[in-house]
């Protein structure tokens, strides 16, 4: 294999590693407020011992993203130097302002957060878990501007000095919001509040089974199942929003997920199907009108095709569709999944219905995919462009490496990040395990709180 | 020397890596001693003193490399590039360090927390190793071709110098350490400790007696701006000063002013670093006239000048919280069943 392939493999490989992580910060995050939040203001102190456990799931992905975040920091300067002189001046600002307003604020607090539960006062920690979680809201921010401006690029103009071209700001705040960022980011959010809210979900749902823990569990249930199904709910209205923005945006990436090659007006929807690439068709089962009202909030509008694109300026079309078409799948299926559990929940009969219970310990590796598949289909919906009309992928690559030095890493990290995910696995099972620990239901000492009337 | 934005952006930066530099330095010189202990309980006292704070501090470089990369892409672009391997290694070693303090604890098996202790102490010596051999590769100068593209090797990279450079920053990363562990200890660790420190100051001392020697005469480059400016040789003489009041403050009991007097040690070298390389980021060697600096390989001023923004709001609230953290974490290691 070439540099360029095994750059493209690695990047996306430690990519959408590292993303199986920060979604459960971002998203665990969110639930510990919530609960610490929900024991401070009630005085139950079973909340106490729900954000007791929870935080120390949150420590393990927490670390775990940390570690495998670096790396992709330092993969810009190794394996796409051209790309980093060609764009250092944009998208650098955002990574720089990244770490000094996110990754600071959420590792600074997380040492109050987890250890700080009888050195500081109720107030105080509530604070240091609200800090981390916003650190981890932060994070998404930035590194969404940063891909955004990849997506959409604004605020910018190319500058040639000494036969040598490159971006430059123009415009900072046009960078931040430019075209895409904002609906992406609230969409990337969802996605990981859902993922959070799911893996609360999961755990609670498979102590009701094993008949552990069971107070536990149905607290943790109610909080997780509530924001489970506002954020998958919001996650459609997102979806929706953002697709709108990618019909308007790049038009060709809409037309990939769609595979959609010929411009048409009334485009029908596909809802599950496979694209010949060759004969340039897709086969499958189609809603009449629904593409064009989806994108353009008009039955009979015209949706762009990728006719409109010569062949070198059109993305892997089955790679974007089925990615696409994956994701929108998982989503729906998300929302039912909730509010099955929810309504069952809500009525007290959902002990009983142990298939449901099943479903609902699987659900976690809904979000995940889901999460996954939305970056590949953003990602692989870009190309051949690695800047969206600006630089093209094969440009961005480092001039100086040589294909068996890529490999040495490529291979040393997929080994290395098996290794990792094995030990996740282990000790998060090993966690869930051993369930909450009693103890956190007598708050002692300095947490001990006062008596509510 | 006049003080433009590349001028600010040069000295943040240099910040920034010093900062890393003093606060990561104490959890990669914890992480290459605490092997001399055997004894779980010491082990975990260690690792417990630089629990809460690690990851924070692990923030200056990260933040550090996205300084580097908004303010003088080029530099970015070229040294990651150039150090290729290298920079994975050190990634390698990074990620050991992080997971390992976070994993060994989770299972009381003997087997288990050997495994993470070794993945601890490897991934630090090695990440403070490879830190060194960087720098010092920076300052014996890259081979840089005229389109600013590294043009050498990986094995090249392998001089004595640089590697001299990286031992000096093992063994200055295992005395902050050690001293940082004995003003975080109490009882029998804390003596311990206290002589690992001594010892480990003995080591930095010979290795960087050797390193200004071995700058002076196949380096000179690097001390052409004290050579210049002979007032600077102030401090040289702060650093070495510094060293010498360490043990002077432990003698009198004060653990926490020999880790202040550590520091200061740090800053210093960082600072006759910084001094002699200037306005160059990158010296190039054979043809110092590829060299990136500060102009050359910067981003537009515009840029510049939006990002000290960004640092002006952000950097007083990071140091702001960062103290109150320290604050809250000071005093002696106890642990609980919240410790690693």
């Amino acid at each position: 294999m070439d540099v360029l392939t095994l750059s493209r493999i690695q990047f996306g490989a430690t990519a959408a590693f590292h993303y199986l992580y920060p979604p459960l910060s971002i998203g665990l995050g969110l639930m510990l407020v919530i609960m610490e939040g929900a024991w401070l203001k009630t005085g139950n102190t079973l909340y106490h011992q729900m954000a007791r456990f929870w935080t120390r799931v949150f420590a393990l992905t927490f670390a775990i993203g940390v570690a495998t975040g670096i790396v992709m920091e330092f993969e810009f300067g190794t394996n796409w130097a051209a790309y980093s002189r060609y764009v250092g001046d944009v998208f650098g600002s955002a990574l720089a302002a990244e770490g000094i307003f996110a990754f600071f604020l959420e590792s600074g607090f997380l040492a109050v957060l987890l250890f700080g539960w009888d050195k500081v006062s109720h107030k105080m920690h509530f604070f240091s878990t609200c800090m981390v979680c916003l650190g981890a809201h932060f994070s998404a921010v930035w590194i969404i501007v940063a891909n955004s401006w990849m997506q959409t690029p604004a605020g910018y103009h190319i500058v040639t000095r000494d036969g040598v071209a490159r971006a430059e700001i123009t415009n900072f705040w046009q960078l931040v919001f430019n075209p895409s960022s904002m609906e992406r980011l609230f969409h990337t959010v969802c996605g990981a509040w859902q993922t959070g809210a799911f893996l609360v979900v999961s755990v609670s749902a498979w102590y009701l089974l094993k008949r552990r823990n069971m107070e536990f569990a149905r607290a943790s249930l109610k909080v997780g199942l509530s924001v489970a199904l506002v954020a998958s709910l919001l996650q459609a209205v997102s979806g929706h929003v953002s697709a709108q923005g990618v019909a308007k945006n790049q038009p060709a990436k809409l037309a990939a997920f769609e595979g959609l090659y010929q411009t048409t007006s009334n485009a029908p929807l596909t809802l599950l199907g496979w694209v010949d690439e060759k004969s340039e068709k897709v086969f499958g089962l189609q809603a009449p009108e629904m593409l064009s009202f989806l994108a353009h909030n008009d039955f009979h509008a015209t949706v762009t095709g990728l006719d409109e694109f010569k062949p070198e300026d059109r993305p892997p079309v089955q790679a974007s569709f089925q990615f696409f078409h994956g994701m929108v799948g998982i989503g729906f299926t998300l929302i039912a999944i909730a509010a099955l559990g929810f309504l069952y929940f809500r009525n007290g009969t959902l002990h009983e219905r142990r298939w449901l219970l099943w479903i609902l310990v699987f659900s976690v590796v809904g979000p995940e995919i889901a999460n996954q598949l939305g970056w590949f289909a953003a990602e692989v919906g870009r190309q051949p462009w690695l800047v969206y009309g600006v630089l093209r992928t094969p440009q961005g690559l480092s001039a100086i490496l040589k294909a068996n030095v890529v490999l040495t890493s490529l291979i040393l990290f997929t080994f290395i990040y098996f290794l990792l995910f094995a030990v996740f696995i282990y000790l998060l099972n090993d966690k869930i395990q051993h369930g909450p620990d009693d103890a956190d239901l007598k708050p002692a000492g300095k947490l001990a709180l006062p008596e509510k009337k | 020397m006049h003080f433009d934005l590349n001028t600010v952006w040069f000295v943040l930066v240099g910040v920034l890596f010093a900062g890393y530099a003093m606060l990561d330095g104490f959890d990669l010189g914890i992480g290459a001693l605490h092997l001399f202990t055997s004894k779980d309980e010491e082990r975990r006292v260690m690792i417990n003193a630089i629990g809460p704070v690690w990851d924070g501090n692990e923030v200056w470089l990260v933040t550090g490399g996205g300084a580097l990369f908004a303010a003088f892409p080029n530099v970015y672009a070229t040294v990651f590039s150039g150090f290729y391997l290298a920079l994975f290694l050190l990634l390698a070693a990074l990620i050991f360090r992080a997971v390992a303090i976070e994993f060994r604890s989770k299972r009381p098996e003997h087997w288990w927390r050997q495994t993470w202790d070794i993945g601890f102490a490897v991934g630090s010596i090695l990440s403070s190793l490879l830190i060194g051999v960087a720098l010092g590769n920076i300052a014996w100068g890259i081979p840089i071709d005229e389109h600013g593209e590294f043009a050498g090797t990986f094995l090249g990279l392998l001089k004595p110098y640089p590697l001299l450079v990286g031992v000096t920053t093992v063994a200055l990363f295992m005395m902050h350490g050690a001293i940082y562990g004995v003003m975080k200890t109490e009882g029998a660790l804390h003596d311990k400790l206290r002589g690992w420190a001594m010892n480990s100051i003995i080591f930095f001392v010979i290795c960087a007696t050797m390193l200004t020697m071995a700058t002076l005469l196949y380096v000179p480059h690097m001390a052409a701006r004290v050579r210049d400016n002979p007032w600077l040789f102030s401090v040289a003489l702060a650093n070495m000063l510094a060293i010498a009041n360490i043990p002077r403050e432990f003698h009198h009991g004060n653990d926490g002013k020999a880790f202040l007097s550590s520091c200061a040690a740090i800053i210093t070298l960082m600072a006759l670093f910084a001094l002699n390389i200037f306005p160059n980021l990158v010296y190039s060697l054979p043809n110092p006239e590829n060299s990136l600096n500060i102009h050359n390989a910067a981003s537009s001023p515009k840029t510049l000048g939006i990002m000290l923004v960004i640092a002006c709001i952000g950097l007083p609230v990071v140091l702001a919280y960062t103290v109150s953290i320290y604050w809250i974490f000071r005093g002696k290691v106890k642990l609980d069943r919240m410790s690693y």
